[in-house]
């Protein structure tokens, strides 16, 4: 099955010449959540980099189409104005530029790069302040450089205002549940949620299903060796949560034959 | 690792030839012979119809320059420059003795202002700061242009003028300030400036007056093997204040130019200079070919108690640039301050930093300095901090940053600490780091072209710098912290 949303077929991604993704497919449409588990080392991290165009995360094989364009002939920044959009792991600090600068440099060249101008200041202004209150983000934060002194939860939530703000078409979220406690979880999870609608997707990658409680997958896949192994419904998530991953280790996906 | 590889691929191709100020002028000019001689520091003071005392402290200058080295210590390479090679004097060409206001400048020279983005109407204001008005004096080669709003400073008492003109009105404040900062014989090259000098900037603000604008001097070099010897002189009288500006900028053209500048500051008691600097020289083509040499000395006399001297400078141009900007800290409890971004690329060569001499009692400093190299260019930065047996409480708080694009390009440190007081409060920071690829690659996952990504980061990078230029110039300065470094990445 195909969808002209996101289609990914056959992929192979070499991290300094070693292959991390070996034959990956995986097939989303508009608006469904996609949840992808599996054990350390299985490629999950590093899928959402190939995904978002990281240099050396190199495709040597297969294809990635999303909205009827190859992804994978495009830079970084062509990718995000195309609507992919990273929630990172560990989010990256930059000195000295303050968070707000940050945000609106990173909407107006998405906006430029859409053919649009930039988006007046008071304007700016009040969509952050709305959107950032919602998030538990504080004005203090918005000024201060970008992740810099950041708490684990601060800089998650930091993540998912970006992208509330960018509103891409496909959220991918790289374990965005790690080092929160629960109640930092919540807060990113509704987020999450509250940006959920009929033309956004969002992949979920994450190691536990606790992130699942709160954000609630369409499908499951559990990735082990660098391909997809298995899929499931929501059910699929709890299953392994009980029985661990121990069975795709030692079979390095196997089952999936 | 791949985007550092590709970085570096990138500076390799870097195209520097994009220089957006490299344009000449096509305007006659007059010129004095070739060479340098006492006929020709004779003819310079002739031309600026100067008074007798002027041209014999010009030929005690040129005997004492005879007899001086050129220094080798700065961490620059260049082929030898021949003296006598060069144009000591070159004027724009005009029928009348020279324009009394803005009508009558030739409009060619006007033109190349407007190019330029500098504002000369009197009414003009800059880009995106409404109602600001900036007092400019406009350098051509070796004479001043125009200068704007004299007769509104002249109200408040302030002296606004080019120097010939100062030398030749205000002959008692010359006599007093001049070389009493830098004097003739302190260095090689400003020796040679007090030889060969034609024109610069005289400020005086009288006491208790704050200076009403922003004054600002623009200097030009149009001429082909010309130097440029401007010599700037600023005295902030008891308890008065002013910011000052200067900007630079030169056609590219295949041989270097030499440009040696002395600037000299005084303030007195209770008095503040702001003094900031857009340099933005041409700094050569991507193989090192042609350029400015900017071999300047600028230093500060805080000869009155609690006055203060504040250096800000942007050093993005010049094929080498070999300029300490320093205090001498005299009176009890004065200030004195050095912010400075020093950016290189290509195949520049900056060995810049500061001095500061702690004399009086409870005198302070601070230096913070952010150098960015990129391309295969060198950065140094040389500092030098001391305090007098008799400088009680002497404080200084220096912080080094050097921001690495790239591995062909290197950052120094060289600081140099005298204390001979035990009271004495000095603290060094260092700090050496480069653009890593998650930093890049985070900007260009949220859309940032990896131009913009890099210009964003060098500017957070030098943020507490820029803060301390006046407004007016914060914004031009942001970009062109992003021009200077295009081409470093892909």
């Amino acid at each position: 099955m195909s969808s002209d949303f996101l289609n990914i077929e056959n992929l192979v991604v070499e991290v300094a010449g070693k292959p991390i993704i070996n034959g990956l497919n995986l097939t989303m449409a508009p608006g469904e959540v996609h949840a992808i588990m599996g054990p350390n080392g299985s490629g999950k991290s590093t899928l959402s980099y190939a995904l978002a165009g990281r240099n050396g995360y190199e495709v040597t094989g297969g294809s990635v189409t999303f909205l009827g364009r190859d992804l994978t002939q495009m830079s970084p920044d062509e990718r995000a104005a195309a609507g992919v959009f990273l929630a990172f792991q560990y989010p990256i600090e930059i000195p000295g530029v303050a968070t707000m600068t940050f945000l609106k440099e990173a909407i107006n060249a998405q906006r430029r790069a859409r053919g649009l101008d930039d988006l007046p200041t008071p304007q700016f202004m009040r969509l952050v302040r709305e959107k950032a209150k919602a998030l538990k983000v504080s004005d203090d934060m918005l000024k201060r450089p970008l992740n810099v002194g950041f708490s684990g939860g601060e800089k998650k939530r930091n993540e998912i205002l970006q992208m509330a703000l960018l509103e891409p078409r496909l959220g991918v979220l790289d374990e965005t549940d790690s080092g929160l406690d629960i109640d930092a979880l919540k807060v990113v999870a509704e987020g999450v949620n509250s940006l959920r609608a009929a033309d956004r997707s969002f992949l979920v990658i994450t190691h536990y299903q606790r992130l699942l409680d709160h954000i609630v997958p369409d499908f499951v896949h559990v990735m082990a060796g660098g391909r997809i192994v298995r899929s499931g419904d929501k059910s699929l998530a709890l299953e392994l949560e009980r029985e661990g991953y121990a069975e795709f280790e030692t079979g390095m996906g196997q089952s999936a034959a | 690792m791949a985007a550092v590889k590709e970085t570096i691929d990138q500076v390799k191709g870097i195209d520097l030839d994009k220089y957006k100020y490299g344009f000449v002028t096509n305007i006659g000019s007059e010129k004095a012979p070739k060479g340098l001689n006492t006929d020709i520091v004779r003819y310079i003071s002739a031309k600026k119809d100067e008074p007798e005392w002027m041209l014999e402290w010009r030929l005690d200058a040129y005997e004492r320059w005879l007899t001086m080295e050129e220094p080798d210590w700065a961490k620059v390479n260049y082929p030898k420059i021949d003296f006598n090679d060069l144009y000591y004097y070159s004027e724009p060409k005009s029928d009348s003795d020279g324009p009394k206001s803005l009508d009558e400048v030739d409009p060619e020279l006007l033109r190349t202002y407007e190019k330029l983005g500098i504002p000369i109407k009197e009414q003009a204001v800059l880009a995106g700061v409404q109602g600001a008005r900036v007092a400019v004096d406009l350098v051509f080669d070796s004479v001043s242009v125009v200068t704007t709003f004299k007769a509104e400073l002249a109200k408040a008492g302030v002296i606004f003028c080019p120097m010939s003109e100062a030398v030749r009105e205000h002959p008692e404040l010359i006599r007093k300030y001049l070389g009493s900062v830098v004097p003739k014989s302190d260095n090689f090259y400003a020796a040679l400036n007090s030889a060969v000098f034609s024109d610069g900037s005289f400020v005086y603000i009288p006491p208790g007056v704050r200076c009403p604008m922003e004054l600002s001097t623009y200097f030009r070099i149009n001429e082909p093997n010309t130097g440029q010897f401007e010599r700037t002189l600023i005295i902030a009288d008891k308890g008065s204040f002013v910011s000052y500006l200067e900007g630079c900028t030169a056609p590219m053209r295949d041989e270097n130019q030499l440009h040696a500048a002395v600037v000299e500051l005084i303030t007195h008691e209770d008095a503040e200079i702001k003094y900031s600097t857009v340099q933005n020289w041409y700094p050569g083509d991507s193989e090192g070919k042609g350029g400015i040499f900017n071999f300047v000395t600028k230093r500060g006399d805080c000869r009155g108690d609690n006055s203060k001297i504040s250096w800000t400078q942007v050093e993005t141009g010049s094929a080498i640039t070999w300029k300490y900007p320093s205090c001498i800290l005299r009176g009890d409890n004065s200030r004195g301050e050095f912010y400075s971004i020093a950016i290189s690329n290509g195949r520049q060569q900056i060995d810049s930093g500061t001095k500061m001499i702690h004399l009086g009692k409870n005198t302070s400093s601070r230096i913070i300095s952010k150098g960015i190299s990129a391309g295969k260019s060198s950065n140094t930065y040389r500092g030098l901090v001391s305090a007098h047996r008799k400088a009680t409480g002497a404080r200084n708080f220096t912080q080094c940053d050097s921001l690495l694009i790239g591995d062909q390009c290197s950052a120094h440190t060289v600081p140099y600490i005298e204390a001979n007081t035990p009271s004495a409060q000095f603290e060094h920071e260092a700090t050496t780091s480069k653009i890593s690829d998650d930093q890049l690659f985070y900007c260009t996952s949220r859309g940032l072209g990896e131009e913009e990504a890099v210009a964003l980061i060098v500017n957070g990078f030098c943020k507490e710098v820029l803060q301390k230029l006046p407004m007016e110039f914060a914004v031009e300065a942001q970009s062109l912290v992003g021009i200077s470094l295009e081409g470093s990445v892909g």
